[in-house]
């Protein structure tokens, strides 16, 4: 595959005009149209291997049915028709909806704080923008370890918290719809610093002329911040909103790590990537997973397309 | 004029410190439990009424980690696992990245395409695939069938891509006049210039590769064949769990990465907010 694009003497379409040497340089040696072949094979090989072909590959198994012993036969378009039936996709879905819906409170969240952190002389600013970036770049599953206990029902010290203003908290990581609500409050967590982080980033782009003239005309710092900040960081706010919903979409890590695999309350409070898990891995039915794999690809697809789409209602763009 | 506004600003930033500050707290706040915890005892940790400090701290819960889990063996192969992926990915997506921007060949245009078509793919698309091709070469449970889907990123491509599309002429021009054959000018002139999206990708490729638990979970079986993402996630499984080492061997994971981090942190904020990736 690759040799063959060494025989056409292409013109050459860089080489001599800079170079301008002797007769040898005109038309590539042949060397010189091997290099960028050598260049880009590892890589190219590599993600056809491992990437490209499997992308195929479970599109195609999408239409089979794999039998007791890992045989698979053609089968349609039954896998999606069960698929559709399946009640275990819309819990699935549900549970990630739910799970991406409190994860996106983070957004608002992140636009305050990252405004904030961008106050001009703010002492102390690299010490929080660390701290709220510590949960992004910690292990999930090592976090997963501490938040399973301050979430247990029994000693878990959110539910003494809520006690003293006496509140009685529920039994949080046995609790259907508690148990995605739980892990999806640490999904916001870990998810913070890095949309803060990104915001503030967006905040630094904002003319400071601007603020200064609102200033002169006796704006209040909260008309400022409606006025000029929210409008013009809305290109960021749409990145972070883009980015958030992606990996909700696919959260796995820590609802798997914080349930954990054994817990009873799994099968219903699970999410559409650990449906995946399960019925690929677990019950190795590879033609049902690998039509919930196309379902979650369609899925982010259509949610990504929409959210381009209504961008232009609410987005600035200069 | 300049007063009120110098005065303004100087009595929002007590607002602006009392919220940060106790935000700073709720996100530290796990980390120093866990701590806490991981110096207990069990019977502290699920004591009925609070224990916000021990009554002795217990630093042997830290060796019992040892005892209880092949933790050496896992952190053997996180380490391994994370250096062969970010090398290779160094070495693999700077090359492509390279070519794909300052080289022209025939279809470049379209590999191009085919590559970045990944990223708008969900991972679990190929899993299944990738999985039974690690099968298929009997790499299961083994160092090889955890690193390699992971040598090669379409990401690190793009990234490198990018910064080498952005780099001047000149130097490329002058050095070939020099006689330099396109891997001298690579490895010479154009990396040395790349350093710091190289540091971008080495970073990102190890906080994934480091943090990450499906794919582990998914090509072992063995605990002592797991990284330690997978380890520690298996590891709770068990009906009794001794929190206080549970909550020192998720510390004792975590702290390679989150060393580097605090070491490196300006590079790592930035250079993960620009990529706007894990």
């Amino acid at each position: 595959m690759t040799t063959s694009q060494t025989a056409p003497p292409a013109p050459a379409r860089t080489g001599s005009a800079g170079r301008g040497g002797p007769a040898p340089s005109r038309g590539p040696r042949p060397e010189h149209t091997l290099w960028p072949w050598l260049f880009v094979a590892p890589l190219v090989a590599g993600i056809a291997v491992f990437y490209l072909w499997p992308i195929v590959q479970t599109a195609g198994y999408s239409f089979t049915e794999t039998g007791p012993f890992g045989g698979s036969t053609f089968a349609g378009v039954d896998n999606y028709v069960a698929l559709f039936q399946d009640p275990e996709l819309y819990l699935s879905l549900g549970n990630t909806l739910l799970y991406t819906v409190i994860v996106l409170l983070g957004i608002p969240i992140a636009v305050g704080l990252a405004s904030l952190l961008n106050l001009p002389g703010l002492r102390f600013a690299a010490v929080y923008r660390v701290l709220f970036f510590l949960p992004y770049v910690a292990m999930p599953t090592a976090v997963a370890m501490v938040w399973r206990v301050i979430f247990n029902g029994d000693f878990g010290i959110l539910n003494r918290a809520l006690a003293v203003v006496g509140i009685e908290g529920p039994y949080w990581i046995s609790t259907p719809g508690a148990a995605t609500a739980a892990v999806a409050v640490v999904g916001l967590w870990s998810s913070l610093g890095f949309s803060m982080i990104v915001l503030a980033a967006g905040l630094k782009s904002i003319p400071p002329e601007l603020y200064e003239a609102a200033e002169l005309d006796g704006a209040t710092r909260w008309r400022q911040f409606r006025a000029i900040t929210v409008p013009l960081l809305t290109p960021s706010i749409f990145f972070v909103l883009i980015i958030t919903v992606i990996a909700s979409f696919q959260v796995f890590d820590l609802l798997y790590a914080i349930l954990g695999s054994s817990n009873p309350v799994l099968p219903r409070s699970m999410s559409l990537v650990y449906f995946f898990y399960r019925e690929g891995f677990v019950a190795n039915d590879k033609g049902y997973a690998a039509a919930i794999a196309m379902v979650i690809f369609l899925l982010i697809g259509l949610l990504t397309a929409l959210q381009f789409r209504l961008q232009r209602r609410w987005v600035h763009s200069d | 004029m300049t007063d009120r506004v110098t005065h303004r600003r100087r009595g929002s930033h007590v607002v602006a410190h009392l919220v940060l500050g106790l935000g700073s707290l709720v996100m530290a706040f796990p980390f120093v439990w866990q701590l806490i915890m991981s110096l207990s005892t069990n019977a502290e940790v699920q004591s009925v009424t609070p224990v916000f400090w021990p009554s002795e701290l217990h630093w042997e819960n830290y060796a019992e980690v040892f005892d209880r889990m092949p933790f050496l063996q896992q952190l053997g192969n996180s380490v391994l696992v994370t250096v062969l992926r970010t090398l290779a990915q160094i070495l693999f997506c700077t090359l492509a990245g390279y070519a794909f921007a300052r080289m022209r060949f025939r279809g470049r245009g379209v590999l191009l395409g085919l590559v970045l078509s990944i990223l708008m793919v969900p991972s679990q698309v190929y899993l299944l695939s990738q999985y039974q091709i690690i099968q298929s070469l009997g790499l299961l449970d083994s160092v090889g069938g955890l690193v390699l889907p992971g040598l090669f990123s379409a990401f690190g491509t793009f990234l490198m891509r990018t910064a080498f599309l952005s780099m001047p002429n000149e130097l490329e021009e002058a050095a070939r006049l020099d006689g330099a054959n396109p891997f001298q000018i690579f490895w010479k002139i154009m990396l040395p210039l790349a350093r710091p999206t190289v540091a971008v990708l080495a970073i990102t490729t190890v906080l994934w590769s480091w943090n990450e638990l499906l794919w582990p979970l998914v090509v072992t079986t063995y605990s002592e064949r797991m990284p330690l993402s997978a380890g520690l996630a298996t590891l709770i499984g068990d009906r009794t769990t001794d929190y206080p080492v549970v909550m020192a061997a998720s510390l004792l994971a975590m702290a390679p990465v989150l060393v580097m981090f605090v070491l490196l942190q300006r590079r790592v904020i930035d250079g993960l907010a620009s990529s706007g990736l894990k």
